[in-house]
């Protein structure tokens, strides 16, 4: 049989590991078995895969029939053979799907721009599905006018067009006792970077005229979890938008459909999706998810609070575990980085697990508090690489290390996990997730 | 004041005067209708360490634990022990500096309303704010003497409120990373020979976790 799938699935190895009588580790197995495929030919890139009655100078069957007409496709998707594009969760992650997380395919993606349905989700009572003629956002407490904005109401009002990142806080936070999960759609994939339009919160808040004691909002969604965070004023009049559009269409329903809080910068567990209610207050209310959950253990049993900002990171999204390098010579390393902070300032990226650094081409607009893309160039002949990038922002803090997050933090505090990410390249151009010491 | 120092403080003024017409008059666009006390009264449920917010209402212990073994120990065990990956809700004491730490009410919550909060707008799980007043504050006082924060015979309610002490109340500090970790900020990060050569100290293919998904490993660089 052909091998045209590289490298072979998961679930084939591990069928072959089960039948297998024997005491040997597992993972010395699968590691032979992912082997045995490999690089294709020099100059033949894609070849392995394709059908001689289509390559010239044969003629393919789309060049003489004709296809779907406009209109058969009122809604675009991808093409057919793009299908296994798709966001992916772990399920022994949590208890149940409605309080989950799904994760981008970045391996998949290139640019900043992640499409509107590969965006990760993270749900902590199922997707609400809101009637947008039923929709209510609610701005109360201390102000001088209650107000209750229809989704008509926001629309009218004078808007804006931000890209901007969102990442979870505990986007890579499965790996703060060691290297886990092979790919990064799992280590780094509750991310993603889409263009919202929305009405300055700023904007709304003065409607409504906070009063001269207001100093912290309860922001909360309209889902069956009701999730409510507090968010100091001060971010609140800075850059927050009450989104309603994602890359120019309405928001998703999985991304708070219609309306969701936009944070710049900040954990996305404070990006309030089904936003719909906003109380004005002087003190944080230290709800449940940002006492029990969202609070980051230190190892001295204290915990920090109110760690909102999602400091500088990177990660080479190709090649990655789930992307092999396929061919030897050129070899274009992509990646992304953002902070939390402001711009993206530098991006380097080491071959050797960290020694020696090169500064990496940043490509596409370098925005506020939102995703680059950056490239390295080389030429690969099969030598072993520990692929390391490292983003710097405009503050001039630079990503650490995992060890030195470790030495400061422990491993218990789930949150931030922020540490640069190693990607061990074999000779075969098989791509593993590893720890470097 | 000479004419002339009147003159240029009158420019500098002049100059200023667009950055003080934006921030002293914000627009009024009309728009949006007023939320009328009611309206607010149905929606606005949240709760304070301070107790703002509480309903009115009261709820024993003893009430609580027959309502906890109907509505949540399916997902969190009759003692709060938790059943499957539902979250645990009592003890682990002790634990939080340890290797393995278990945060539940009574080890890491720092405030009873960060319970109460939750149950009233969350719990239970898939049938959310179905808990009379009386209730909610039954169950939260049960789950609080799960944890020996209150004894059999306590009642929980407004009155009582501040009764309540949670152990891990000062567990808590404001967010440090500018100063604790004031040593990644370096403008000039080193680019050569920065570190011994290199060792793989772990491998994820050995913890083997990863999700098997006959689709997720069908790209390549090529």
């Amino acid at each position: 049989m052909p091998n045209r799938e590289w490298p072979r699935s998961m679930a084939t190895l591990r069928e072959d590991a089960m039948t297998e009588k024997t005491d040997a580790p597992r993972p010395s197995r699968r590691r032979f078995l992912t082997g045995a495929a490999g690089l294709v030919a020099a100059g033949a890139a894609g070849a392995a895969r394709a059908d001689e009655k289509n390559l010239p100078p044969n003629i393919a069957p789309w060049s003489k029939t004709l296809g779907d007409g406009v209109a058969v496709r009122p809604y675009g998707q991808p093409s057919k053979f793009e299908k296994d594009v798709i966001r992916r969760d772990v399920q022994w992650l949590t208890a149940s799907r409605e309080s989950s997380v799904s994760f981008t395919p970045l391996h998949e993606l290139d640019g900043i721009i992640t499409p509107n349905g590969l965006c990760f989700e993270r749900h902590h009572g199922g997707i609400a599905e809101v009637d947008p003629h039923d929709y209510r956002l609610m701005i109360h407490g201390l102000v001088d006018k209650p107000l209750i904005f229809t989704l008509e109401d926001l629309k009218r009002l004078p808007r804006v067009n931000r890209i901007y990142f969102l990442e979870c806080a505990a986007n890579s936070g499965m790996e703060w006792r060691g290297a886990q999960l092979n790919g990064c759609q799992y280590t780094h994939g509750m991310i993603h970077s889409v263009m919202y339009t929305g009405v300055p919160l700023k904007l709304l808040l003065e409607q409504a005229g906070v009063k001269p004691n207001g100093k912290w909002l309860l922001v909360e969604g309209g889902d069956a979890s009701g999730l409510d965070r507090s968010l100091p004023l001060d971010k609140a009049l800075d850059d927050c938008l009450v989104a309603y559009r994602m890359n120019g269409e309405m928001l998703r329903p999985e991304q708070g459909y219609p309306v969701r809080l936009v944070v710049p910068g900040w954990q996305g567990n404070i990006w309030i999706k089904w936003l719909r209610r906003i109380e004005v207050g002087d003190e944080p209310w230290y709800t449940r998810e940002e006492t029990s959950k969202y609070t980051d253990l230190m190892p001295n049993g204290k915990a920090r609070k109110f760690t909102f900002v999602m400091d500088a990171k990177s990660v080479i999204t190709s090649p990655s575990p789930q992307a092999p390098i396929r061919n030897k010579g050129f070899l274009v390393i992509s990646g992304l980085a953002w902070s939390g902070r402001g711009k993206v300032a530098r991006v380097d990226v080491s071959l050797d697990g960290g020694r020696n650094w090169r500064t990496a081409k940043i490509d596409g607009p370098v925005l506020d508090k939102s995703l680059v893309r950056f490239y390295a160039e080389i030429e690969w002949n099969g030598e072993p690489l520990l692929l390391q990038s490292r983003a710097m922002d405009e503050t001039g803090y630079v990503q650490p290390t995992k060890d030195e997050l470790r030495a400061i933090r422990g491993v218990n505090s789930i949150y931030h996990n922020n540490g640069i990410q190693t990607w061990s390249v074999k000779a075969n151009g098989e791509v593993e997730n590893v720890e470097v010491g | 004041m000479s004419k002339w120092a009147s003159l240029v403080a009158g420019c500098a003024l002049l100059l200023a005067a667009p950055a003080f017409a934006q921030s002293a008059k914000p627009r009024n666009y009309g728009i949006g209708t007023p939320a009328t006390p009611q309206q607010i009264a149905g929606w606005d449920i949240d709760v304070r360490p301070d107790g703002e917010g509480l309903p009115p209402g009261k709820g024993s212990v003893k009430d609580g634990e027959k309502l906890f073994l109907e509505r949540c120990a399916a997902c969190h065990g009759e003692f709060g022990e938790s059943a499957g990956r539902w979250p645990q809700l009592a003890q682990g004491k002790g634990t939080l500096a340890t290797n393995d730490p278990v945060k539940t009410v009574g080890s890491y919550f720092p405030y009873a309303s960060s319970v109460f909060d939750y149950v009233r707008r969350a719990m239970p799980f898939g049938d959310a704010q179905s808990l009379t007043n009386d209730e909610l504050y039954a169950v939260v006082a049960f789950v609080l003497n799960l944890n020996d924060i209150v004894d059999d015979k306590f009642v929980l309610s407004k009155e009582t409120w501040n009764q309540v002490k949670m152990p891990n109340a000062d567990g808590f500090y404001n967010d440090d990373r500018e100063t604790a970790e004031k040593a990644f900020w370096n403008k000039n990060p080193c680019m050569k020979d920065c570190r011994a050569p290199v060792k793989i100290t772990g491998h994820a293919s050995v913890i083997d976790v990863t999700p098997d998904d006959k689709t997720a490993r069908k790209g390549g660089v090529e």
